[in-house]
C-alpha cells in the first residue's frame, strides 16, 4: 500500500489514466493511511464513505473515458472551507455543530474537476495562529521529528493539519488558505510545497473569513507541479466574490518545468534580519547560487518599508478580523448559550465560543477601530499597506522575481514561543508582505536544519504571474532535489 | 412672512434639517438576490448572504446604483463617479452580521436641490447634502412570546437610499413641504414608492432654534416619524420643548428623540447604556463603486419629466394658472391622466373638470385616480361635447354624474337621456315668449330698470326646456325679446 500513498499527485494521474491502478484503491490506502495516523489529529472529520463513493465515480468515469482534471485524485480540505452537508467548524467551538446548506467556489471547482474528498483538515481556530496550537480540536502534530528529540513539533499554522495531512501522505494535496503565511508557513516546517496566489485569484465565496483584504486560497502539496494543478482547478472568476478577478487561468504546470535562464531574481536587503539564525541564511545563499547556475541574474534590491509590515499586518488583519467574526452572535447558527437578555445572549456565546488567541485579536481589532484610534493604527496601517505595495512596483521595474527565505526558524515545539504572542507573529516576519501586497507566494523545501527539519525558500511574484513563480519553484526544486520524508507517515 | 414662535423673553426662529430614509424600489436587496416585496411571511426572503452566513459575500445591485443615481440626478444632485461602502459596526439581533454596509465617507450622490412649494405660492430652494446606498436591519418582534424576541430578516439587506438635506428649512410649513415634494419627485422617479405607512419612506427630524441672527444652536434628532402631519408636529412640539429650556435658563442637550403622536409631544429615546462606536472602517468585500459616465448620461437621457419641470410645461402649453398646475403634477398619475384629457382640448377647461367634478367624485366613491370610475379618454369625450355644442355646461355635469354611476360614454348618456342641446332658435323663441308671457310683472320691472333680473328669466327659460337649451343663445333671444 506504501508505493500509492507515496506517489505524487502528478504520478497517481498518470497511473489512474493508465489504469494501472483504481481510484478506489487509491482512496483506499489513502482512507486507511489517515486512520493509521490519527494521532497526528491533522484532521477534524474524515468523510471515508464519501471518498469511496467519490472513487467509485471516478473509475466509471476512467473507465468511460471521461476523466476530468483531478479525477480520482484524494484530497483533504482545510476546515475553513465551507462543504455542502459536511460539519464546517473553522476549528472553532462557535461554529459546533455547523453544517453549510452551500459549497465553497474552490471546492466545487475541485469537485468539478473530479478529486475525491477525505475530510476536513484541522487548523488555527478561524485560521488565527502560527502553530495549529489554537484549535479547539486539539493541537496537530507535525510529522517530523527534530533529531534526537522526540518532543511533539508543531506543523505551523494557520494551515497545519493540510501541511501534516500532505507531509504525511495522508493525501495527495490540500486545500489551504494563507492571510499572513498560512500556507508558506506550514509548507516550510513540513517540507511540503504551498502557493498562495495573487488575490483575486481563487474565490473567497464559502470560505470562513477571517480578514477578507488578506485572505486567499491555494493548495499544498509534495511537488511544485502538483500544487500548480490544483492550482488551475481552484483558481477562476467568481461573479459571487466582488474581489475576485476576472482574468484567465493559465496552465500554471507547463510553467513548472520551464527554464529560468535569464530570469532576473531579487534579493531584498530588508529581508536580512539582525540576529537572523545562520542556517537560515545560509539556505537563503544556497537558493541564489541554484538560481545563479540556472541562468538566472541576482539583483539585490531595496524593500525599504518591510520592518512596518508585520505591525501593519496585525492592525489590518485583526480589525477586519474583528468585523467579520461579529456574526457569530448565537442567533442564527452554531453555538448558543441561552441567557436573559441580548447582550448577555452575546457575551455568554462569544465567551464560550471563542478561544483565548481568537478573542485577543478581536479585542485588537475593535480597539485599533475605536473612535479617537482609527487614524492613529488602522489608517496609518493602511498607508504602510500602500507604501509596502510601491515597494513592489519599483522592485518589479528591475526584477522579474524575489527571493526570500520562508520562515526565520524551522518547526518548534508544542508549547513553545506560546508565552509571548508576539514571538509567535515574529513567524510570519517573511510572509506578509506578500499579503498585504497581494502578491503570489511560494515556499519550496529546500534542505534541512541542523537538528534535520525541513526548511523553505519563498518565491514572489508580479501580480498574476503565478507562472513565473512556479517556473522559479520549479528550478529551486530540481535543484534542492529535497527527497527526505518525516519519520511519522504512511508506509513508515 | 417668516415663521417665529414668540417666546416669554421674545422670539425664535426654527432651524430644521431632515435625514430622509427612502427604500430603493428594485427586485433584489442591495447585495443580495433575495426578493423584497411587502408583507410576506417573516423569513422567506432572505438569503444566506442576508442571514449572514459564514463564507457569504455581498455583490452590489446594479439596478439599485442605477436607482440611487436616478434620484440623484432629480435632486440636481453631483453625481459621484467613484464612491465606497463602510462597515458600520454595531451588535443587535436583527442585524445579522454585526455591521451594516453603508457609504459613510464616500457617498454616491453629493450637493443637490430641490425647490420646494410653499402654501403661500412662493418657493424656496432647499439643499441636499448627500444621498448613499446602505442595507436596511430585519425586524425585531418582541410582542410574540412572553419572554423571548422573534426575528424577521425580510426587511435585512433591503436598499436604503438615505437623503440627507442641510439645515434650510424654518418652520413646520417648510419641514412638511420638503418631505412632500421629495416624496413626489421620488414616486416621480419610480425609486421610491413614498408609502409611508409600510416604512419605505421614514424621517429623522434634526430640529434646533435660535435667537433671529444667531448662529445655530444645539440640535436634537427626532428619530422614525412616519408621515408628513407627524414631521410638522414634531417640528413644532420639539421647537416649543427647546424653546422652553432655554428661557428657563437651562441648555439643549444634543440627543436622539422619538416623537409620540399621541401626546403630540417628544421625548428621549430610552436606553441610553449603548453609546455607540460605529467603528466604521472601508468593507474590504466591495471594490470601490465606480460609474461610467456614458451609463450615467444613459440614464440621465431617460429620466421622466419631474413635477417642476411638469407644472412649467402645463403652464406653458394648458395656460394653467400656477395653482392648477401644482395641483395636477402632485402626482404622476393625476398629471398623466390631466394630460389625456387636455391634449388637443381647451387646457383651463379640462383642468376645471379633474380638479372639480373628478376630484369630488373620487373623494366620495373612495376611488383614485388609478381606478377612476370615468377613464380620461371618456371625460375628454365629455368636454368634446361641450365644444361641439352637443350638450351644455350644465347638462354636461348631469352626464358626467351618469358617467361616474354606469361607465358609460358620456354620448351614449346624452342620446338614451335626450340630452342634447336645443340650438333650434324658434323652439328657444316659443320658450322664451312662454316665460315673459308668465311672468309679465317681472318684465316690468326688468323693463323699469331692476337688471338683475335677468337672471331669472334664464333659469325659467333652461327650466322650461329642461336645461337642454344653448346658454348663448338662450341670452340672446331673451335680450331681444326683453327688447
Amino acid at each position: 500500500m506504501s508505493a500509492l500513498t507515496d506517489l505524487t499527485l502528478a504520478e497517481a494521474s498518470a497511473a489512474l489514466a493508465a489504469k494501472k491502478i483504481s481510484a478506489t484503491e487509491l482512496a483506499r490506502a489513502h482512507v486507511e493511511a489517515i486512520d493509521r495516523l490519527a494521532a497526528l489529529n491533522a484532521f477534524i472529520l474524515t468523510t471515508p464513505d464519501r471518498a469511496l463513493a467519490d472513487a467509485r465515480r471516478s473509475d466509471e468515469r476512467i473507465a468511460r473515458g471521461e476523466a476530468r482534471p483531478l479525477e480520482g485524485i484524494p484530497l483533504a480540505i482545510k476546515d475553513l472551507f465551507c462543504t455542502e452537508g459536511i460539519e464546517t467548524t473553522a476549528a472553532s467551538r462557535i461554529l459546533g455543530g455547523f453544517v453549510p446548506p452551500y459549497e465553497s467556489t474552490v471546492t466545487a471547482n475541485l469537485w468539478r474537476d473530479g478529486a475525491v474528498c477525505l475530510g476536513k483538515t484541522n487548523l488555527d481556530e478561524f485560521a488565527m495562529g502560527s502553530s495549529n496550537t489554537t484549535s479547539a480540536y486539539g493541537n496537530v502534530v507535525n510529522p517530523w521529528k527534530r533529531r534526537g528529540d522526540n518532543r511533539d513539533l508543531v506543523p505551523g499554522g494557520s494551515s497545519g493539519g493540510s501541511a501534516a495531512a500532505v507531509a504525511a501522505r495522508l493525501c495527495l494535496g490540500a486545500t489551504a488558505t494563507d492571510t499572513g503565511g498560512s500556507i508558506r508557513q506550514p509548507a516550510a516546517f513540513t517540507g511540503t510545497v504551498g502557493i498562495k496566489p495573487t488575490y483575486g485569484r481563487c474565490s473567497r465565496w464559502g470560505i470562513v473569513a477571517f480578514a477578507s483584504s488578506l485572505d486567499q486560497a491555494g493548495p499544498m502539496a509534495r511537488t511544485v507541479k502538483d500544487c500548480a494543478i490544483l492550482l488551475r482547478s481552484m483558481a477562476g472568476f467568481d461573479p459571487k466574490d466582488s474581489t475576485s478577478a476576472d482574468v484567465p487561468v493559465p496552465d500554471f504546470a507547463a510553467a513548472v518545468g520551464q527554464s529560468v535562464k535569464g530570469l532576473r531574481i531579487g534579493v531584498p536587503r530588508e529581508y536580512r534580519l539582525d540576529g537572523l539564525a545562520p542556517e537560515i541564511v545560509s539556505l537563503w545563499e544556497q537558493g541564489i547560487a541554484w538560481l545563479k547556475e540556472a541562468g538566472c541574474t541576482i539583483h539585490e534590491i531595496s524593500l525599504p518599508h518591510t520592518k512596518y509590515a508585520l505591525p501593519a499586518y496585525y492592525i489590518v488583519a485583526p480589525a477586519e478580523a474583528s468585523s467579520n467574526l461579529a456574526r457569530y452572535d448565537g442567533v442564527r447558527f452554531g453555538l448558543r448559550v441561552p441567557a436573559d437578555s441580548l447582550d448577555e445572549l452575546y457575551e455568554a456565546t462569544r465567551g464560550a465560543g471563542f478561544g483565548a488567541e481568537v478573542r485577543r485579536r478581536i479585542m485588537i481589532g475593535t480597539y485599533v477601530l475605536s473612535a479617537g484610534y482609527y487614524d492613529a493604527y488602522y489608517l496609518k496601517a493602511q498607508k504602510v499597506r500602500a507604501l509596502i505595495a510601491r515597494d513592489f512596483d519599483a522592485a518589479w521595474q528591475s526584477v522579474d522575481a524575489i527571493l526570500t527565505p520562508a520562515t526565520p526558524s524551522s518547526a518548534f515545539a508544542i508549547g513553545e514561543k506560546q508565552d509571548d504572542p508576539v514571538t509567535m507573529y515574529l513567524n510570519d516576519v517573511f510572509t506578509v508582505t506578500a499579503n498585504l501586497a497581494g502578491l503570489p507566494g511560494i515556499s519550496v523545501p529546500a534542505g534541512l536544519d541542523a537538528g534535520g527539519l525541513p526548511l523553505g525558500l519563498q518565491v514572489i511574484g508580479r501580480a498574476f504571474d503565478e507562472e513565473t513563480v512556479f517556473r522559479v519553484a520549479g528550478a529551486i526544486e530540481r535543484a534542492a532535489a529535497f527527497d527526505a520524508v518525516p519519520q511519522l507517515r504512511a508506509g513508515a | 412672512m417668516s415663521y417665529v414662535i414668540d417666546g416669554a423673553t421674545g422670539p425664535w426662529e426654527v432651524v430644521v434639517g431632515l435625514e430622509v430614509h427612502a427604500q430603493v424600489i428594485s427586485k433584489a436587496k442591495l447585495f443580495s438576490g433575495a426578493a423584497t416585496d411587502f408583507g410576506a411571511e417573516p423569513n422567506t426572503q432572505v438569503s444566506f448572504v442576508d442571514a449572514a452566513f459564514p463564507g457569504m459575500l455581498p455583490v452590489i445591485n446594479r439596478e439599485c446604483v442605477a436607482q440611487a443615481v436616478r434620484t440623484g440626478l432629480g435632486l440636481n444632485a453631483a453625481i459621484n463617479l467613484e464612491s465606497r461602502f463602510d462597515r458600520k459596526n454595531y451588535f443587535y439581533a436583527d442585524l445579522p452580521a454585526g455591521y451594516q454596509i453603508s457609504q459613510y465617507q464616500h457617498p454616491i450622490v453629493g450637493h443637490g436641490t430641490i425647490t420646494i412649494d410653499l402654501p403661500d405660492g412662493t418657493s424656496k430652494p432647499i439643499g441636499i447634502t448627500r444621498l448613499h446606498l446602505e442595507q436596511d436591519a430585519g425586524k425585531s418582534l418582541h410582542d410574540q412570546h412572553p419572554t423571548k424576541s422573534f426575528i424577521d430578516l425580510n426587511r435585512a439587506g433591503v436598499a436604503l437610499m438615505e437623503i440627507v438635506s442641510e439645515p434650510d428649512m424654518r418652520s413646520p410649513e417648510e419641514a412638511g413641504a420638503y418631505l412632500t415634494k421629495l416624496r413626489q419627485i421620488l414616486r416621480y422617479l419610480g425609486t421610491c414608492d413614498g408609502n409611508m405607512e409600510e416604512g419605505s419612506l421614514r424621517a429623522d427630524v434634526n430640529v434646533s432654534v435660535r435667537r433671529p441672527g444667531e448662529g445655530y444652536r444645539t440640535r436634537c434628532e427626532v428619530k422614525n416619524v412616519n408621515s408628513i402631519r407627524f414631521v410638522m408636529q414634531a417640528v413644532e412640539a420639539e421647537a416649543r420643548r427647546q424653546i422652553a429650556v432655554w428661557e428657563e435658563g437651562g441648555v439643549v442637550e444634543q440627543e436622539t428623540r422619538l416623537f409620540d403622536s399621541a401626546r403630540g409631544a417628544t421625548r428621549p429615546m430610552r436606553s441610553k447604556e449603548h453609546a455607540h462606536d460605529y467603528r466604521y472602517f472601508p468593507d474590504p468585500d466591495l471594490l470601490p463603486l465606480v460609474l461610467d459616465p456614458d451609463w450615467v448620461e444613459s440614464l440621465k437621457a431617460n429620466l421622466p419629466e419631474l413635477p417642476d419641470a411638469k407644472a412649467a410645461r402645463f403652464m406653458r402649453d394648458y395656460g394653467l394658472p400656477a395653482y392648477d398646475a401644482r395641483v395636477l403634477v402632485a402626482e404622476r398619475a393625476t398629471a398623466d391622466f390631466y394630460e389625456a384629457v387636455a391634449r388637443g382640448r381647451d387646457g383651463k377647461l379640462a383642468a376645471n373638470w379633474v380638479m372639480g367634478d373628478l376630484f369630488a367624485a373620487l373623494n366620495r366613491t373612495g376611488r383614485t385616480i388609478e381606478t377612476s370610475p370615468v377613464p380620461a379618454a371618456a371625460l375628454g369625450r365629455l368636454i368634446d361635447l361641450i365644444a361641439d355644442r352637443t350638450i351644455n355646461g350644465r347638462i354636461a355635469k348631469e352626464v358626467f354624474e351618469a358617467m361616474v354611476e354606469t361607465g358609460e360614454d358620456p354620448l351614449a348618456i346624452v342620446e338614451a337621456k335626450g340630452l342634447r342641446q336645443v340650438t333650434d332658435t324658434g323652439a328657444i323663441d316659443a320658450a322664451v315668449a312662454e316665460v315673459l308671457a308668465r311672468h309679465a310683472d317681472k318684465v316690468a320691472e326688468y323693463r323699469a330698470g331692476k337688471d338683475k333680473l335677468f337672471g331669472f328669466f334664464v333659469g325659467q327659460v333652461m327650466k322650461a326646456m329642461a336645461g337642454k337649451g344653448n346658454p348663448a343663445l338662450v341670452n340672446e333671444v331673451l335680450r331681444k325679446q326683453l327688447g
